[in-house]
């Protein structure tokens, strides 16, 4: 069974129509990029998937949890699903540790002690040992980054959803944060991300969907998708981005 | 001119306590009904939501001295016989309420949606979310103009001396009564008022720079 089935969703601001029918699957383990121009419609899915924003027809079921609006299904939901923002979210008032281990104790009942260790394991997973004590105001963007990856790793998710998390870092920070998503990718995490980094896309995600004017425009293969566009669309967002 | 004897002196530090009391009670009942009204005026139920507008709207409207009035005179008349404490408690509570709902509100509506996103996220509850996430960073944000609000009040408790309330303000104008050393007693009583504000705005603005440094925790 797929981990994410998306079935002909439609979502609408108002008048505007940003999402056309998209329909879409993630198989576990795989790892799916979305690729688009602004305004595509691609951060508005992701956000679908976790119940974030509301779509007015059409199916979403992730991790085994159809997605409706009901509070506490959708806190099951979101026990299964984690999800790292373009401006890393972190809680200004909590340490790096305190950030990790809030949810995991408040929704899982994780004992403090466990809770420590896990907060250990998973800070080690993006190498961020050393800042177990830190405040997120102390940390540089791309550390602010892999701790908001290790706080939703702690909820042991069964998917992973990346909303253009290096789009708001300076260029020499998005590598350290796009490593410790290979390495996720690799070990087998499913993965559902919005990105601007084309060749990431290309190395890592077996699959690259390329949205447009509120649809799938293109889906496939990473590999041949990059290398064989079959629209101009595809074509010339692929060569802007080469520049 | 002259200066005040001991007598006098221990007359008006007796009744700061007076004034200092009424600011606490008046605080502490105002704070909490003014925590209950900023949640109603958060609530997403219209009503709900329309009767703390009200609230908040009419009491800012209106003096202090016509809620006094009412609750001393207009209340004795309708034969609820208070004391004036607590027709002074009840009127600057109510005050109180209404101003700091409204700064309380303002606090949490600061803090960044996307705080409420990442908590939601990470599957809290409505209540988890505000006891660990948004409250805690409404409180540091509320700080500083809570503290300033704090500063008004000792002052406007003053005006609880014309229903014959004996608090510092009431104090000096009976010692001047008796004495006539209006430039004696009224400095007297104005430096006393500077001595309690003056730390007290002093601390509002060093919250507010500690907060703002960046440094959030």
């Amino acid at each position: 069974m797929p981990a994410v089935v998306i079935e002909d969703v439609h979502k609408s601001f108002g008048a505007v129509e940003v999402l056309k029918g998209i329909s879409l699957t993630v198989e576990p383990g795989e790892t799916v990029a979305i690729i688009g121009r602004s305004g595509s419609g691609k951060s508005t899915l992701l956000r679908c998937v976790n119940g974030l924003e509301r779509f007015q027809s059409g199916r979403i079921e992730v991790a085994g949890h159809a997605v409706d609006h009901d509070p506490k299904r959708l806190r099951e939901l979101r026990k299964d699903v984690g999800i790292v923002f373009q401006s890393y979210n972190l809680f200004p008032h909590l340490t790096v540790a305190q950030n990790i281990m809030l949810s995991p104790r408040l929704t899982q009942g994780v004992e403090k002690g466990k809770a420590r260790q896990l907060a250990e394991e998973v800070l080690a997973q993006v190498g961020l040992a050393d800042k177990f004590d830190s405040y997120p105001d102390n940390l540089s963007g791309g550390q602010q980054q892999r701790v908001a990856i290790a706080r939703s790793l702690a909820m042991k998710p069964k998917v992973m959803l990346f909303d253009e998390v290096t789009s708001a870092l300076d260029p020499e920070l998005t590598g350290e944060v796009l490593l410790v998503m290979e390495e996720l990718a690799k070990g087998g995490m499913t993965m559902l991300l919005v990105t601007h980094e084309m060749s990431f896309a290309r190395s890592v995600a077996a699959t690259t969907v390329f949205m447009h004017q509120g649809r799938v425009w293109e889906h496939g293969p990473s590999r041949e998708l990059f290398a064989q566009p079959r629209t101009d669309e595809l074509r010339s967002f692929i060569r802007s981005d080469l520049k | 001119m002259g200066f005040l004897g001991t007598d006098e002196l221990s007359f008006l530090i007796e009744s700061t306590g007076w004034t200092l009391l009424l600011t606490a009670i008046a605080f502490v009942a105002g704070g909490l009904m003014g925590a209950g009204i900023a949640i109603l005026r958060l609530s997403r139920n219209r009503i709900v939501k329309s009767v703390a507008i009200a609230y908040i709207q009419v009491l800012q409207s209106i003096p202090v001295l016509m809620v006094l009035f009412l609750s001393y005179y207009g209340l004795a008349l309708a034969g609820f016989d208070l004391p004036p404490l607590l027709a002074a408690s009840i009127s600057l509570g109510l005050y109180v309420s209404a101003y700091l709902a409204e700064i309380w509100r303002g606090s949490i509506e600061a803090v960044p949606y996307q705080q409420w996103e990442a908590s939601a996220s990470l599957a809290l509850s409505p209540a988890q979310q505000y006891a660990h996430v948004i409250l805690p960073q409404a409180v540091r944000i509320s700080l500083p103009p809570t503290v300033g609000f704090l500063v008004q009040l000792v002052k406007n408790t003053s005006i609880v001396s014309v229903v014959g309330f004996v608090e510092l303000a009431r104090a000096g104008q009976l010692l001047n009564n008796a004495l006539f050393k209006p430039f004696a007693v009224f400095g007297a009583v104005a430096a006393i008022y500077f001595m309690i504000c003056f730390p007290l705005s002093r601390l509002s603005r060093h919250l507010e720079k500690v907060f703002h440094a960046g440094r959030r925790h």
